[in-house]
């Protein structure tokens, strides 16, 4: 900010006497950072932006268009479990945009595999536990044959998983059957979209996100700084760290009221699927920043020739993303057939595939590789699921709904491809 | 072997070579590459290795690297005799080889670039505070200041300073010899000051380098010796004190010049 942010900055921190390097003691100033940022977005780099200006831009929209409904709290509960497979299968397509591959397959893998979810319960009669395991194993083995086809017989992904986009579908259709709908009545599965953690227990784990959070951005910068190592400004951390825990506050908050339209029942509490997602969030955004798998990931994805040469496993990490991807589609499953306490033979085909691209894509991953997280899923699906939500708030009709939608994506694809002519251009 | 090391050394070959090579054949089909090759490189030193399109350089450092392994001859590594079968065995070496090309991931930072494929963990949690430290104590002992942060994207980077992070990558790994495959060709002037410099540190600290150009204003600023190929054959492997610009490329270009060079018996085959 000021000049003597500079040298407060500059004097408190025990750096080690580093020649040149400057930047990493500038860029402790807040005004180093936001210069940084800007420069970041000039080189086209744009990041979390467009998704959180998207979510905001549509949330006045919604409120403005439909004030009475959109922004109650039991609309946003319903906003929050349809994010949820969108999402989910989103985090998954992260791996795969990373390494600028694409899993056309993913919607259909997911219906295929909610499928097994069904049969296994209904039909096998098994616990719960078995046939989550066998949805999520049934992901995992189609990873495995899409990744081998992609990374060891070398066929371009999007043929591989287009041939499976209509393969799976067939699958489906046999295990469910032509015109049959399985419902799926099993409690646990039922409850993921449709219960609720009891109001204290979602305060208790709101507030240990936002500690665990805290506690751990606050360690990461004091041991950084304390070793002389590049870091953030603090203001930037402690505004960050705000930031994180007045959305989760205001989420459970909002969660937590009794949003049930007839006085005689009781709803309120963080739908279950939630609390899923985060974890999911969590397990991810480690896997991809804190592991070597992670960085292999993004250096395939960068430069897989170079990625080669440093001893790295390419095809390994090819057909790991694609098992991750095809895995996380499950779980999607689970959660979408929990959503509709059925599978219809036509789960996970339409648009389902498109919204979660859509979503990858809105958060800031490039599908032409190499820059993507896991968070970009979460704020992309949220955006995708206000659109889908508010357009059926509004009563559009069908046709409109899937033009709106395609036209947000070409959107999102347009910017994506700007922003890497743009960094290519500010190379050289 | 013996009956070569013990012949009266000049001045500089005083020092024991890093890497001497001893009647190394190579052929690729009925194409003979690389015919009886001698070279040595020594610590502290940087060989500039010369030689028209098609001499042999690239196949002879893809030797070096183990990516070519050669067909007969002998690889003595300080001193002791080794087999390069594979990049694996060279790297084990202290091998390290910087292609033209440069292998960097544009979206990965400079720490994340120098320490890809052989990441420092604490269990399965990536060690980025170590990897950062020694990333930087690298680049400080190579007096590398024109980065202005460890943690800058490399897309970020002129082609100097790529150039720069890819060296300083050979480095990292406490290698003993560096080769450098044309690392100035597509710099500027500016830049080409750099990495010079930056070969010439590399060599004061303590590695054999060996330094392929096309361009005898590099060779003459920063070489203590020079190789010149010609035709598969190490025409000439002196102290670039016994030679001029213009011998140097009489060798390039003919394989001879003056005193120096192969005998015409060589060339005629």
């Amino acid at each position: 900010m000021s000049s003597n942010t500079l040298t407060a900055a500059e004097a408190s921190g025990p750096h080690k006497p580093a020649a040149g390097f400057e930047g990493d003691r500038h860029d402790n100033t807040v005004g180093g950072a936001v210069r940084g940022y800007l420069n970041k977005l000039r080189a086209g780099d744009l990041g979390a932006l467009p998704a959180v200006l998207g979510i905001v831009v549509l949330g006045i929209l919604f409120t403005a268009l439909r004030p009475d409904t959109f922004l109650t709290p039991l609309n946003l509960a319903n906003l929050l479990v349809q994010s949820t497979p969108i999402i989910v299968l989103a985090m998954g397509l992260v791996f795969v945009l990373l390494l600028g591959e694409i899993d056309l397959s993913a919607g259909v893998v997911s219906g295929v595999c909610s499928a097994v979810l069904a049969q296994l319960l209904v039909q096998a009669g098994v616990a719960w536990p078995i046939a989550v395991l066998g949805a999520i194993a049934t992901g995992a083995v189609i990873g495995v044959f899409t990744g081998s086809l992609v990374g060891i017989v070398g066929i371009p992904s999007f043929v591989v998983t287009l041939a499976l986009f209509l393969g799976f579908q067939g699958v489906t259709l046999r295990l469910i059957g032509q015109g049959g709908t399985v419902p799926v009545r099993e409690p646990v599965i039922r409850a993921l979209a449709n219960e609720n953690l009891p109001v204290t227990l979602g305060w208790i784990l709101a507030a240990l996100v936002v500690v665990a959070y805290a506690g751990f951005e606050l360690w990461r910068w004091r041991s950084q700084r304390s070793r002389g190592l590049a870091h953030q400004p603090l203001l930037l951390v402690v505004l960050r760290i705000a930031v994180i825990a007045a959305v989760v506050v205001g989420v459970t908050a909002i969660l937590s009221v009794d949003r049930a339209l007839a006085a005689a029942i009781d709803l309120a509490g963080i739908p279950y699927a939630v609390p899923l997602v985060v974890l999911l969030l969590l397990v991810l955004t480690f896997v991809l920043s804190r592991t070597s798998f992670g960085r292999h990931v993004y250096a395939v994805g960068g430069n897989a020739e170079a990625a080669r040469r440093a001893g790295i496993n390419v095809t390994r990490i090819r057909v790991l993303a694609f098992v991750i991807s095809s895995s996380l589609a499950a779980i999607s499953g689970i959660l979408a057939t929990s959503r509709l306490s059925s599978v219809t033979p036509d789960a996970g085909a339409g648009n389902t595939l498109l919204y979660a691209v859509g979503a990858a894509v809105i958060g800031g991953t490039s599908l032409f590789g190499g820059r993507g997280r896991a968070r970009d899923a979460v704020l992309g699906g949220l955006v995708i699921a206000i659109i889908a939500n508010g357009l059926g708030l509004l009563g559009v009709a069908a046709y409109l709904n899937f033009i709106i939608t395609g036209g947000v994506l070409l959107l999102a694809a347009s910017v994506d491809a700007l922003a890497r002519r743009r960094a290519a251009t500010a190379r050289r | 072997m013996s009956a070569l090391e013990q012949t009266p050394p000049t001045s500089s070959t005083l020092e024991r070579p890093t890497l001497s090579l001893r009647g190394v054949n190579k052929s690729f089909g009925a194409v003979q590459v690389l015919h009886d090759v001698h070279l040595d490189v020594y610590p502290g030193k940087v060989t500039a290795l010369v030689g028209d399109n098609g001499a042999g350089k690239s196949t002879l450092i893809k030797s070096i690297a183990g990516i070519h392994p050669i067909d007969s001859g002998t690889v003595e590594f300080e001193g002791k005799p080794v087999q390069l079968n594979g990049p694996r065995d060279a790297a084990r070496l202290g091998i390290e080889v910087v292609y033209q090309d440069l292998a960097l991931a544009d979206n990965l930072d400079v720490v994340q670039n120098m320490f890809l494929g052989r990441e420092r963990k604490r269990g399965v949690v990536l060690d980025e505070a170590s990897m950062e430290e020694a990333a930087r104590d690298t680049l400080t002992k190579l007096s590398v200041r024109t980065l202005k942060s460890v943690r800058q994207l490399v897309s970020s980077l002129s082609g100097g300073q790529r150039q720069t992070v890819a060296i300083a990558k050979a480095v990292l790994w406490e290698s003993k010899l560096v080769i450098l495959d044309e690392p100035t060709a597509a710099l500027g002037v500016a830049q080409t000051r750099q990495v010079l410099d930056l070969v010439r540190r590399l060599a004061d600290t303590g590695h054999a380098v060996v330094f392929i150009t096309h361009n005898m204003v590099d060779v003459f600023e920063v070489a203590d010796r020079v190789a010149a190929l010609y035709l598969g054959r190490v025409a000439a492997d002196v102290p670039i004190s016994e030679v001029d610009r213009t011998q140097v490329i009489e060798l390039i270009t003919s394989g001879r010049s003056g005193e120096l060079g192969l005998a015409s018996d060589a060339l005629e085959d």
